[in-house]
């Protein structure tokens, strides 16, 4: 085809088309400052200090899994596994964090490293199995359940150390660890993609494998960087949600990979590949926080607060879809 | 007996604009088709001519104008509307069920509407398929799958199917770009026939020789204007080229001189299963090597062989004297290949990103700080590059997907060079591109061989082949049978050895 398809087919109203640009590409932060404009109005209790705190200590879990799910997204995969996965290396993190046993930089390390070997388990899968993404996380989201079940013969770890249990309780000059760790990693992940030789791959390999590939890239080690990456993420959201809850818990995360793609998606990283970033990615998980924030504070029953949801990402992926058309 | 209307035309397109995001794409083009003929439509890439074609077909809507179809005045809204007037398209890129059979695929594209609710019924759609496919002029097995039939084969298929949606008028869209020169002579032959028949076929192209072949009439785009309407008794390929860039390009190109030098690469006894056997060539420092041959002779299959795109099974890979062991195109870099695949949107550029990032993509550790990019670099060795080559526009954020074929090739070729490589291979580096562009990679190649860069060039276009290189190889049946010197040898040679021939390969 050698038609210039930079613009598509919407041009009859180019002032229409780039309203709908605009409103792609800010969309997100408008909807943000439009829903927080309204919640302030609306519950009296959502405008401070504390209740921001709050915000931010709950997202902290979903930011970790959806900023590592932001690259495995780019590369053009997904990682179904991640809920298990932060259950699994919660167990770990918890089984090595017992009082008076081992220091606890072994928990911690216990726990990425659970999560690091489930992300790089699923990488070589994908690229040496050549199994599709799809089928390899579900693969790996039933059996690190099952391992997480196992280690812990199906009930909580619990007897935490007090240090362990801090982790996700103290803060560190007025603002809570968890919102620190999650704005380091933040941090490193955009430094990462936007400035890295391995970071260009990965936009590279998610635009157009094959032409990757051709260009010399290494493409299986890229993948399963992203997946390893992805995963040593989970296993640090699974142990400091195993400090929040001050014990590793085998049956928590359920559908948490749900939630983090769903913010990724929202934040405008292409489902297909190649494109997106983890500052969309913030926008969309800080969304979906605010407005469980907000639905909680107005006391919207819970079984609500799931349709609207729902409803939120369909209408942001539309939205994205519109403005490519 | 339909109305026959005053102009008398079959298919009529008058004044038609269209702008994409701003762009203004067409601008007051007018088209006229009789019955029966065959009418060339001309014009560099980005002159508009698949965008008008588009708009025939009901995929894009004019910004303004008319189109008459028999006389009488229509607004195609979609390809649906197109087919039930009469209109048909054999895209450049074809589009099919890959998984479905010969035969479903031509009853999925003609079935009426409601079909949905009937049963499918196999023995009549093999059978009307049999017998589209005759009067196309092919003869396929109807059961094969889509995926395994080649280039020609589908084009049959297509064309099968445009027929047998009773077709008036037929639009080809570079039909034989992926064809060998004999699949194009059985083209022609079918074109003629339909052309007897009554049917009218567009037919757009960048080859010369094709139009004087076969067209009746020609019209010439450029820049998204119309330039002339003329039957073709009234054209020389020298005034067409005139008409279509606007300047004068010379169409005898100089041979070069080669001041061949080392061994840069060997090959001996390559080979891989189904593709090519005992494959023994030579590449010296300073030369253009070509790799004539038909399509499926295996000529790709090697050179993607040598790349590490497609590993051979076995042989040696010796490069400036040592064997090398190639196994995929990151160790084949490290060696100092670098290659411009012919498949520009699936090996060549990552549609998702910009000029710059695809230019550098190849390169990118050179422009590195430790792990991170230096941006300053990237973007100088982009802007260097952009001006080099002349790619339009000469903006390195802009994105690849939006340029035309031949800036495309100009990109794919720009991330070859900026990894500095020692050996380049070239697979159809002219494929698609119009006239003008194509001189300048000409150029280009010959630029690189003086500054002493061995090339391989595989490419089926004769007189690229002919003009360009220093030595021939000519593949048949996946082994290089014979050497010729271009001046010393004609096309009809070079075609003659690369034909199969009544003794039996191996």
């Amino acid at each position: 085809m050698n038609t210039p398809s930079n613009g598509g087919n919407i041009s009859k109203d180019s002032n229409r088309t780039k309203a709908w640009q605009w409103l792609a590409r800010y969309g997100l932060a408008v909807a943000l400052v439009l829903i927080s404009g309204i919640l302030c109005v609306a519950s009296p209790a959502f405008p401070t200090w504390q209740n921001l705190v709050i915000v931010l200590r709950q997202i902290t879990i979903n930011g970790l899994l959806a900023i590592g799910v932001t690259g495995v997204l780019l590369t053009g995969g997904v990682d179904l596994s991640l809920g298990s996965v932060v259950a699994l290396s919660g167990v770990v993190a918890a089984s090595f964090a017992h009082p008076g046993e081992y220091p606890l930089i072994a928990a911690i390390a216990a726990g990425v490293l659970a999560g690091a070997g489930c992300g790089a388990i699923n990488g070589a899968i994908v690229t040496f199995g050549r199994v599709p993404s799809f089928i390899a996380t579900l693969g790996m989201m039933t059996a690190a359940r099952g391992l997480a079940l196992v280690i812990s013969g199906g009930k909580p770890v619990s007897n935490l150390s007090a240090d362990f249990n801090r982790l996700a309780a103290d803060n560190i000059a007025g603002i809570p660890v968890l919102v620190l760790i999650l704005a380091a990693v933040a941090v490193g992940a955009w430094l990462f993609l936007k400035w890295t030789r391995l970071g260009r791959y990965f936009y590279a390999v998610g635009g157009n494998e094959l032409a990757a590939f051709a260009s010399g890239i290494n493409v299986r080690g890229v993948k399963i960087v992203a997946y390893t990456a992805c995963g040593a993420l989970a296993g640090l959201a699974g142990l400091l949600l195993a400090s929040r809850m001050t014990a590793g818990q085998p049956n928590a995360g359920v559908a948490y990979e749900l939630d983090a793609i769903a913010a990724v998606v929202i934040g405008g990283t292409s489902l297909n590949g190649g494109v997106g970033g983890i500052g969309g990615t913030l926008l969309g998980v800080l969304l979906m926080g605010i407005i469980n924030n907000g639905l909680d504070l107005m006391q919207v029953s819970s079984y609500y607060q799931q349709i609207i949801k729902g409803a939120i990402i369909i209408g942001a992926v539309w939205l994205d879809k519109r403005q490519r058309k | 007996m339909k109305t026959e209307s005053d102009t008398g035309w079959l298919l009529e397109a008058r004044g038609i604009c269209k702008s994409f995001s701003g762009v203004k794409v067409l601008d007051g083009v007018s088209l006229a088709i009789a019955r029966g003929e065959v009418h060339a439509l001309m014009g560099e890439n980005g002159a508009g001519k698949s965008t008008l074609m588009k708009i025939l077909m009901g995929e894009h809507q004019p910004d303004s104008g008319e189109i008459y179809f028999d006389g009488r005045k229509v607004r195609i809204k979609n390809p649906h509307q197109a087919h039930i007037l009469g209109l048909a398209m054999i895209h450049q890129e074809l589009m099919a069920f890959p998984e479905l059979s010969v035969a479903e695929n031509l009853a999925l594209g003609r079935n009426p509407d409601g079909a949905w609710r009937q049963r499918f019924d196999w023995r009549s759609a093999h059978r009307e398929a049999r017998d589209w496919l005759q009067r196309a002029g092919f003869d396929l097995p109807t059961s094969a799958r889509w995926n395994d039939l080649s280039v020609a084969q589908r084009q049959g298929v297509e064309i099968a199917r445009a027929l047998s949606m009773q077709a008036r008028v037929l639009i080809m869209d570079e039909p034989t770009s992926a064809l060998s020169s004999v699949e194009a002579e059985s083209l022609f032959r079918v074109i003629r026939e339909l052309k007897a028949k009554g049917v009218a076929v567009v037919y757009i192209t960048h080859k010369l020789d094709e139009v004087f072949r076969i067209a009746d009439m020609v019209t010439v785009l450029r820049d998204g204007r119309l330039v002339d309407r003329q039957p073709l008794s009234k054209v020389t390929p020298d005034s067409l080229i005139r008409q279509m860039t606007g300047r004068n390009i010379a169409t005898d190109f100089a041979q070069g001189i080669s001041h061949a030098g080392e061994i840069l690469l060997e090959v001996r006894g390559l080979w891989r299963r189904g593709a090519f056997h005992d494959a023994n060539l030579i590449l010296r420092r300073g030369e253009i090597v070509g790799l004539a041959g038909l399509m499926g002779a295996g000529r790709t299959e090697l050179a993607s062989a040598i790349y590490g795109l497609q590993p051979a099974d076995g042989g040696e890979i010796w490069i400036r004297g040592c064997l090398v062991r190639i196994d995929s195109p990151r160790t084949a870099m490290a060696c100092g290949l670098a290659m411009v695949t012919e498949d520009r949107a699936q090996l060549g550029l990552v549609q998702t990103m910009n000029i710059e990032q695809n230019l550098t993509l190849s390169s990118l550790a050179k422009f590195c700080i430790g792990p991170f990019i230096g941006r300053g670099r990237e973007r100088e060795a982009a802007r260097q590059s952009i001006v080099s080559l002349g790619v339009k526009p000469a903006d390195p954020d802009r994105n690849v997907a939006g340029l035309s074929g031949g800036n495309q090739q100009k990109v794919v070729f720009g991330k070859a060079l900026l990894t500095e490589p020692d050996i380049l291979i070239l697979d159809e580096p002219t494929r698609g591109i119009d006239v003008g562009a194509k001189a300048e990679i000409h150029e280009l190649i010959r630029r690189l061989a003086a500054s002493g860069k061995a090339v391989l060039l595989v490419s089926s276009e004769m007189p690229e082949v002919m003009s360009l290189c220093h030595r021939l190889l000519v593949m048949r049946q996946g082994r290089i049978v014979a050497e010729r010197i271009p001046t010393q040898t004609t096309p009809e040679e070079i075609l003659r050895l690369a034909m199969p021939g009544k003794e039996v390969a191996k």
